[in-house]
């Protein structure tokens, strides 16, 4: 039936309605498509362990990676500076993507520009690009600073940045005081995490190159949260504790404002961020914590030559995640970690053994960014639980290390193994075959969920079909508190729904 | 000493990969210290260093491992005469994929792993002419500061470097990139000195050296050696050695080059006599009607 006024039906009411059931039929006769016995026989083939071995054979063929592309990791890095506008120069549908991305994730309008290269920027090269759209971006947006990054069409051609940057300013498209921090970011090598390092390193050196370092007395320190779905809410947490500890933290790409705007009438293109004074008096901190240290590879190297101790970390959660922490604050700063800390440590040990005997032994996949992995799976074996399947499509070398030697030092990580480079079409067949209690990752595990019935906690980057995840922290023992209730609650409503119609369906558990 | 990178770049078949190898075993001779990264999908700019037909390139060695972070970098370096590190890029075959690209690949690998600690020289050998942004990747920011065009008396040839000149001076005027001067590869074309000596002044450089024309370039060539190992005593070999005490006594200085015109070339020929005044009537008609 037609919509009406009176009575709006939904998308997932309106397609169950006679008319469209009908067109669906329709459809299905003149695609020509095999009947629905066939198409189950063949989806249940696909879940048998002869076609798992067919399925890890393959080479050439990636069916849904866990990863994206670098300058979507270059924008949010870009996005955490003070008044900057991220710039993509390439494609503009692209960043188009981009800004969908963010928008979807975090449920707030995120700002980037393209400059729009096509045909002829192509075959010319895309000098004119950027002179007119550094100006054009400049006079329209009012940024204090444009961060550059590429899509893959410039980096086939071989754009020149700095060089274009240069040109542009000695042809007066942006003063030439005006900072413009770049980074080559080609889709096709790495994934979203490195053109997030590539940005930073950028940010880093556009600051910091052949400038003096020289040590401050203060107990301040850097911190880097990497590229995490979870900056909002877990960069105030980070704020929030270092407050507690006394320690003077700048946050090195903070976009917890921009990402988290309220709504008062007001738009803001720009809000908070790390600001031009913060990031030159960095280079004088302490040290830097990176809490994603594989996901910062080549910014940590940058801050080591800058001449400053670096700490890397791999997006700690729960106990001693955050202890670790902690305690590189407190080796950097010499600060000691002081009692209210303390006690939230010990309400979170109290959380953990309060639901001991439900979490103790459950199976668990897990996909998702590499420091994430560390870090959630580190959790999973200080719960008592055990990670089995655990798939990184942008593994590095380093990761894979790291995992098998964490793994190997629990007696819950025994059957756990780590599987680099491999998509979530191969976690299907993990889990077809070898089945887990609950799956781990972002939005994108709910088509597993469905296929293999394996209950998807949704921890990582995007969560799209949830709001306002990214709204609570998951560092800090605030943090580790949050992950415990997530996967908390999904155990129980597993076992509430599998236990409907028998005497196991208590109020209490 | 700080390290120094340098680039060949020339017209296809004018000797750049000769020219280059011979001069960077002279510079080995002298204590130096050097990485030849070859860009040119043919990946023949170490074959006389190796003694080999050609080595394993960057890409192809990618290609066998899946990506390039699979690959180490002693996956991809070899070394030749006299400690020389060698590296070829490689590329797709003819006609496929882009070579360009696989240039800025196989640069950014070796920047990442390494290759560059404790050499004195990078040079680079690329092909023929700077057609897209890839082949300029070796004269981008901080990486070669002065490049060599070697060239002949030849008018294609000259025609390549003031073509050449033109992709410096882009990036001469963002960067540090100049251009070290012009090497004469001898063709025995006529007043071969005198032009190209003329060219180097229009493009707003100098003539670094004039290359006679050997026969035993070829005789090694055939042995796939340098002169300077074949037969070090030669003549030939004494050239490169003059060639090689200019570049490192250049210690990376150069200038903007000020590319010309067709016609001011066209010009720079008909002055020498390579070229007849052209003659409009003749244009374009077949034998016959003329």
């Amino acid at each position: 039936m037609p919509q009406s006024a009176d009575k709006v039906l939904d998308h997932s009411d309106l397609f169950r309605e006679p008319e469209y059931q009908e067109i669906f039929e329709r459809k299905k006769g003149f695609e020509g498509g095999c009947g629905a016995a066939k198409v189950t026989e063949i989806a249940d083939w696909t879940k048998s362990m002869e076609y798992r071995e067919i399925n890890f054979k393959r080479e050439a063929l990636v069916v849904n990676p866990a990863k994206a592309c670098q300058p979507l990791g270059a924008v949010l890095c870009a996005s955490g500076f003070e008044g900057t506008l991220p710039y993509v120069h390439g494609s503009q549908g692209c960043v188009a993507y981009f800004r969908s991305h963010f928008n979807r994730h975090f449920k707030e309008p995120c700002s980037a520009v393209s400059d729009s290269m096509t045909e002829d920027a192509a075959v010319f090269g895309g000098l004119n690009n950027i002179v007119d759209g550094l100006a054009n971006a400049h006079a329209l947006y009012k940024p204090k600073m444009i961060a550059v990054s590429t899509t893959c069409m410039a980096e086939v051609i071989g754009d020149d940045l700095d060089g274009f940057i240069k040109t542009a300013k000695a042809k007066g498209s942006i003063p030439e005081d005006f900072r413009v921090p770049f980074a080559h970011t080609p889709s096709f090598v790495g994934s979203h995490v490195t053109g997030y390092d590539n940005m930073l390193k950028g940010f880093l050196t556009n600051f910091w190159e052949g400038k003096t370092r020289v040590e401050t007395s203060a107990p301040a320190i850097n911190i880097n949260g990497g590229f995490d779905g979870y900056c909002v809410a877990n960069n105030r947490e980070i704020k929030r504790l270092m407050k507690e500890m006394g320690v003077a933290a700048t946050i090195i790409s903070d976009p917890s404002e921009v990402f988290d705007t309220p709504a008062d009438g007001e738009f803001r293109m720009y809000a908070g961020g790390t600001t031009a004074e913060q990031m030159d008096a960095a280079l004088n901190a302490k040290g830097t914590v990176f809490m994603q240290g594989i996901s910062a590879v080549k910014s940590a190297e940058y801050v080591e030559k800058a001449g400053q101790k670096t700490i890397s970390l791999h997006c700690p959660v729960g106990v001693a995640g955050t202890d670790a922490f902690l305690m590189a604050v407190a080796e950097l700063t010499g600060q000691a970690i002081p009692a209210s800390l303390e006690t939230e440590r010990g309400r979170l040990v109290d959380a953990i053994t309060d639901s001991q005997a439900y979490l103790h032994g459950k199976k668990f996949a897990l996909f998702g960014d590499p420091d994430m992995l560390l870090g959630l799976t580190a959790f999973l074996l200080e719960l008592g639980a055990e990670p089995v399947h655990i798939v990184c499509t942008n593994a590095t070398k380093e990761w894979t290390a790291k995992i098998t030697e964490l793994l190997a030092a629990s007696p819950f990580g025994k059957e756990g193994k780590a599987w680099p480079g491999k998509d979530l079409w191969h976690m299907r067949s993990l889990l077809a075959t070898e089945p887990v209690d609950f799956l781990i990752g972002s939005s994108h595990g709910k088509y597993l969920e469905r296929d293999t019935d394996t209950p998807l906690i949704r921890i990582g980057f995007p969560i799209f079909d949830r709001h306002h995840h990214h709204r609570f922290p998951i560092w800090g023992y605030q943090g580790g508190l949050n992950v415990l209730v997530k996967i908390l609650d999904k155990i129980f409503d597993t076992l509430d729904a599998t236990t409907t119609d028998s005497a196991s369906f208590d109020l209490v558990r | 000493m700080s390290l120094r990178q340098i680039a060949f770049y020339g017209k296809g078949g004018i000797g750049k990969s000769t020219t280059s190898q011979n001069t960077l075993a002279a510079l080995a001779e002298m204590g130096q210290k050097i990485l030849i990264v070859g860009c040119d999908p043919k990946a023949d700019s170490t074959r006389l260093i190796l003694h080999a037909k050609a080595q394993d390139t960057v890409l192809s060695l990618a290609a066998d491992a899946g990506s390039v972070e699979d690959l180490e970098l002693e996956d991809v370096l070899r070394v030749g005469y006299r400690d020389i590190r060698c590296v070829e890029s490689g590329g797709p075959e003819p006609g496929v994929g882009c070579a360009g690209r696989g240039v800025i690949t196989a640069i950014n690998f070796l920047e990442e792993n390494g290759a560059y600690d404790g050499v004195d020289y990078v040079s680079y050998d690329v092909l023929g002419d700077v057609v897209c942004g890839g082949f300029a990747m070796p004269i981008r920011e901080n990486k070669a500061q002065e490049i060599y065009i070697v060239m002949s008396g030849e008018m294609m040839a000259m025609y390549a470097a003031n073509n050449i000149s033109k992709g410096i001076l882009k990036y001469a005027n963002a960067g540090g990139v100049r251009l070290g001067g012009l090497i004469c590869n001898e063709r025995q074309t006529d007043k071969e000195w005198d032009l190209a000596d003329a060219l180097a002044r229009k493009l707003g450089t100098s003539l670094i050296h004039f290359v006679p024309r050997d026969n035993v370039v070829q005789h090694a060539e055939l042995r796939r050696m340098t002169v300077l190992e074949y037969d070090p005593e030669s003549k030939q070999a004494g050239e490169y050695r003059q060639l090689a005490q200019k570049i490192h006594a250049n210690k990376g200085n150069g200038t903007i080059p000020t590319p010309i015109t067709m016609e001011e070339l066209e010009d720079l020929l008909l002055e020498f006599g390579i070229m007849q005044k052209e003659d409009d009537s003749i244009v374009g008609k077949a034998k016959a009607v003329a």
